[in-house]
């Protein structure tokens, strides 16, 4: 079955770019303009303020990715226009220039020498305006495999390696080669599967890039700062009671995301846009849910597909987040936050094929539109990866 | 064919993962093998919840475990055909 030829309704953005929602976002560049970045968005319906915990004081590569993470976040198509608020103008000026460079509106203000009341007035006049603006852009047909689709499983279980992991698996082998870009993360959970990611990458360039990234991880956060077996870390708790016992045997299951056939053409820094055209990318994230999601936000993923076993809630603000399971004890006790069951996988009542299908459908559906779980529960966690102390 | 108590990855696997609610002691598990869609039968040893996994055949202490055809650890305990598999007799190999 071809692909190319179905198409879904949304935003063809400035630089070409497909969005599948139409967000004006409150992007707060450090922790103390969250207040007024929430005070505008209070002012202004339908604005999104994304507060956040950092921005003062950071250097070097953990201020390189601060920036990439905010620049991303605004920069992501399914936000039509940005208001910018920070402390003080510099690197205010930094972030608004650099989502300003895909041709979105972008608006910049700080709170030295104005102070808060005449900072949230002036940006409320500002957010009225793009909301005005955003809400008259229409939506138009767009080709499926212009999304960028990416996934990450969280509280995950045995269930999520025979069943969700393999769907999504499946979703990829059927729409990686006919355009779509994708991208799968989560370093510390490839631990005990390393030999078989490496052998996925497409050229030997990718595989260095990703073994390099792997042996860094292992040996600069696992072993330097581990105080036992992190039994009780990776696999979680919730992965334990799931049936989970080893890292090797939840990250054979998270591998299964990537199916049979797909191969990586890189190896991303955290947050870092794909550059090298369609395809499957891997990115050096935590396997933290909301931490990884918001890292491949801000590298341009519109739509995020996320299996999960024991029934992880996570969401995101600028991002519709799919929830994908096939263990029937989740979707009996907490059925509310699952977009897409695939419990048939397990009863072998539906086919792996069958069951990648259902999620393609189920993104076209997303990207139409339909509000997922998440969404509609309101999960908007925007957890960012800090690398090191504040200066 | 009737729905499985028990999925197995691939036929080199030492275990297999329980895929229905309320499993007890004494079951005659239906067990489907994903990569080939063979099947065999199996008696449960142990009361397991849905997604634990049980030993297909005689495990010993050290042995290394294999699922999805590939290591996933190694056992810290024996354990017999047909019993749980877990955290208190499975370890991993890494970390």
């Amino acid at each position: 079955m071809s692909y190319t030829n179905r198409t879904v309704k949304a935003w063809r953005r400035e630089n070409g770019r497909v969005g599948v929602r139409n967000h004006v976002v409150i992007l707060p560049v450090d922790d103390i303009s969250n207040a007024a970045c929430e005070a505008v968005a209070n002012n202004i319906k339908g604005t999104l303020a994304i507060p956040h915990a950092y921005g003062r004081l950071q250097f070097g590569a953990d201020l390189d990715l601060h920036f990439r993470t905010m620049i991303g976040t605004g920069s992501n198509p399914n936000v039509a226009a940005v208001v910018v608020i920070g402390i003080e103008p510099g690197w205010t000026k930094i972030i608004a220039d650099g989502i300003r460079a895909t041709g979105k509106p972008v608006a910049e203000f700080s709170i030295e020498q104005n102070g808060d009341i005449k900072t949230i007035a002036d940006a409320s006049w500002k957010a009225k305006e793009f909301v005005h603006w955003a809400t008259e852009l229409q939506k138009e047909d767009c080709p499926l495999t212009d999304l960028w689709v990416s996934t990450k499983c969280g509280e995950s279980d045995t269930t999520t390696g025979l069943s969700s992991c393999p769907t999504v698996g499946n979703m990829y082998d059927k729409l990686i080669p006919e355009g779509l870009y994708g991208c799968f993360g989560e370093t510390s959970e490839i631990t005990g599967a390393e030999h078989i990611c490496e052998k996925r990458a497409a050229n030997p360039e990718a595989a260095e890039k990703f073994m390099a990234i792997f042996k860094e991880y292992s040996e600069n956060v696992i072993f330097a700062n581990q105080t036992d077996d992190l039994s009780d870390s990776q696999p979680t708790k919730g992965n334990i009671l799931g049936g989970l016992t080893t890292i090797e045997e939840k990250a054979l299951g998270n591998l299964e995301k990537i199916g049979r056939e797909c191969t990586y053409i890189d190896a991303l820094q955290a947050a870092e846009e794909p550059k090298k055209g369609n395809g499957l990318y891997f990115m050096d994230t935590s396997s933290a849910a909301a931490e990884c999601v918001v890292l491949m936000a801000a590298a341009g993923y519109v739509i995020h597909t996320f299996p999960t076993g024991q029934g992880n809630v996570v969401g995101n603000p600028i991002v519709p987040v799919i929830k994908i399971s096939g263990n029937p004890r989740t979707l009996r006790t907490m059925g509310e936050h699952i977009d897409c069951d695939v419990t048939g996988v397990l009863s072998r009542e539906q086919t792996i094929d069958e069951a990648g299908d259902a999620l393609i459908e189920m993104i076209e559906r997303t990207a139409n539109g339909r509000n997922t779980a998440a969404e509609a529960l309101g999960h908007r966690e925007f957890s960012m990866t800090k690398l090191y102390r504040s200066a | 064919m009737s729905k499985p108590h028990l999925l197995v990855h691939d036929s080199k696997d030492s275990v297999g993962v329980v895929v229905v609610e309320g499993l007890t002691a004494g079951t005659e598990m239906l067990c489907v093998v994903t990569h080939d869609n063979s099947d065999f039968k199996l008696t449960a040893k142990h009361d397991i919840p849905i997604g634990h996994k049980v030993a297909l055949g005689d495990l010993a202490d050290g042995q290394t475990i294999i699922k999805y055809g590939e290591e996933i650890g190694k056992m810290v305990a024996a354990a017999g055909k047909g019993e749980h598999v877990h955290t208190h007799n499975m370890k991993t190999k890494r970390w």
